[in-house]
């Protein structure tokens, strides 16, 4: 089960400042837990970002990317409105997509 | 380890002189390493995001959702402003409650609405209190939404009832008394300004602009080092653990002593949670 | 993300004109609310030495820029959550890339911006200990490198 991502998508001027909290274990494989086993390695491989249907940030990250992950991403000639779609997806094929619109700051 | 119901005296003299050498109470020397810039950059680019907002969420779910063998939600639970009220709440907490003749906080009357309303076995709870890499705790998802809701709101501890006002005297004792093995109290750490353990900052709790801020800011917050927010009751037991003292019971009359004597002197502070910490 | 054997020349076509998700999409490849993603570079982010992850983003022979302008703290407290900001003033500027130098995998993320995103990368990374932390930009196929030491107090990987 997945957890729904906080967008913050604000208009700064004409550039939309969108800012991303996402809810996942990000897992190296590195890791044991408390009965000593091995947690697999669990982490978002592919993170996008679309803008009125346009891809404009296409990420690929690694495990070594913080767990519950921030990120951020800037668009130019931004409007009110503008509609913002975060999909991301992990290694064991889990997926999650959210949405936002640009608002005032 | 014994419960902290009675606090016992260990002899460990080399503790102590470790003890002396890291928090240096008489020794007033501040190299100045926490107005160093380079940990500055950090902790402000850290705070403005802040995945304790991922909890206050989840808490809020928590809180309307029916749950647990009775299948209630926490709607009808009493915080202090009358059942199922949760904006201004935490502002006013710890206070008294005539249902269970005690003076609670947040979370020990978290606990007694999961336990009456929901049907919950109160050593389960207890048992899950804080969360872990493994599993997030109900508890602190609903400290985080509940204290959000007091944000902009000022903290406002206000000792009408005289069980309140025991109870924040007890604090204030159990604040400057010294303990256990390496003979700390909170004022140890937490009587004077500009001190710190290794990088980590020790906010001045007898400084009242100190208080209010790190109080009205501070707990709950999300703490990177954790992965999950973590409450005044998870710091408190932390401080015992660091003043190698007995484990603080959760929601203990001593823990609620100690957090009615804290709030109430942040009266005023202006709530905004969750906090950022390492 | 390959076009179908024989209809490469007409898609190709499509693509000039169009664009290639559009391209895709008429040809029935692909809904059209589904954006596409980068395949995972799985022998860049596996890579162990630098030069190797380097050479993955076929940046082994990046020039140092000024212009890339990596805001990160001196000293992070908590080795766990790095925050990583990039800006890249070169111009078309096509992906930013960030490298944890000491990691046991230094490739941390590769990021392509389009359609009027800035070339502005913020992320929290895992640190395994002080390192640098390098940007690689690649603007319209030239490799471009910025790098500066992020300490560490405590280890964040485990």
């Amino acid at each position: 089960m997945t957890e729904p991502m906080k967008i913050r998508a604000v208009l700064k001027g004409d550039v939309a400042d969108i800012r991303v909290l996402v809810a996942h274990p990000m897992e190296t494989g590195q890791r044991k837990d408390a009965s000593g086993a091995i947690v697999p390695m669990h982490f978002i491989q592919s993170m996008t970002v679309t803008y009125n249907g346009n891809t404009v940030y296409d990420g690929q990250w690694s495990q070594a990317i913080s767990r519950n992950p921030v990120f951020a991403v800037r668009v130019k000639s931004a409007k009110l409105g503008d509609k913002v779609v975060v999909t991301w997806s992990d290694n064991k094929n889990e997926k999650r997509t959210d949405e936002a619109t640009v608002a005032a700051g | 380890m014994k419960s902290s119901g009675n606090l016992i005296v260990l002899a460990a003299s080399m503790f102590l002189v470790l003890a002396v050498q890291s928090v240096s109470a008489q020794n007033k020397v501040d190299t100045g390493l926490t107005q160093y810039d380079g940990l500055a950059v950090g902790r402000q680019m850290l705070a403005e995001d802040n995945p304790g907002e991922l909890w206050v969420e989840r808490g809020q779910q928590l809180f309307h959702e029916k749950r647990g063998p009775k299948n209630a939600s926490l709607e009808k639970c009493d915080l202090g402003q009358g059942p199922g009220v949760v904006k201004g709440a935490f502002a006013q907490l710890p206070r008294y409650f005539a249902d269970t003749d005690k003076v609670q906080d947040l979370e020990s009357r978290l606990l007694t609405c999961m336990v009456e309303l929901q049907g919950f076995k109160r050593e389960d709870i207890i048992r899950m209190r804080f969360g872990n890499l493994d599993r997030n705790s109900d508890l602190e998802a609903l400290v985080s939404y509940i204290g959000a809701q007091s944000n902009g709101m000022r903290m406002d501890v206000r000792l009408t009832h005289v069980r309140e006002r025991e109870m924040y005297k007890a604090g204030e004792y159990l604040f400057y008394r010294r303990n256990g093995p390496l003979d700390f109290a909170c004022v140890t750490c937490h009587g004077d300004s500009g001190k710190r353990i290794r990088l980590q900052d020790l906010p001045n709790m007898t400084k009242a602009q100190e208080m209010r801020e790190i109080i009205a800011t501070g707990w709950p917050a999300y703490r990177g080092t954790h992965s999950t927010v973590r409450t005044m009751q998870h710091r408190l037991y932390d401080c015992f653990w660091q003043m190698r003292l007995p484990d603080l019971d959760f929601g203990s009359d001593l823990s609620v002593a100690i957090t009615t004597y804290l709030n109430r002197s942040a009266n005023g502070g202006v709530i905004k949670l969750p906090g950022v910490r390492r | 993300m390959n076009p179908l054997p024989g209809t490469r020349r007409s898609f190709l076509r499509l693509a000039a004109t169009m664009g290639a998700l559009t391209a895709l999409a008429t040809a029935g490849l692909l809904k059209t609310t589904q954006a596409v993603a980068a395949a995972w570079n799985k022998s860049g982010f596996e890579s162990k030495a630098l030069a190797d992850a380097m050479k993955s983003l076929g940046a082994s022979s990046a020039v140092e820029s000024r212009d890339i302008v990596i805001t990160a703290p001196d000293i992070a407290e908590n080795g766990a959550v790095v925050p990583i900001e990039v800006v890249s003033r070169i111009p078309n500027t096509q992906s930013i890339s960030i490298v944890a130098e000491k990691n046991p995998f230094p490739l941390a993320a590769i990021m392509e911006f389009a359609h009027g995103a800035e070339p502005y990368a913020y992320v929290r990374i895992k640190m395994g200990q002080t390192s640098n932390v390098r940007a690689v930009v690649n603007a319209g196929g030239k490799f471009f490198t910025a790098a500066k030491e992020v300490k560490i107090t405590v280890g964040g990987c485990g």
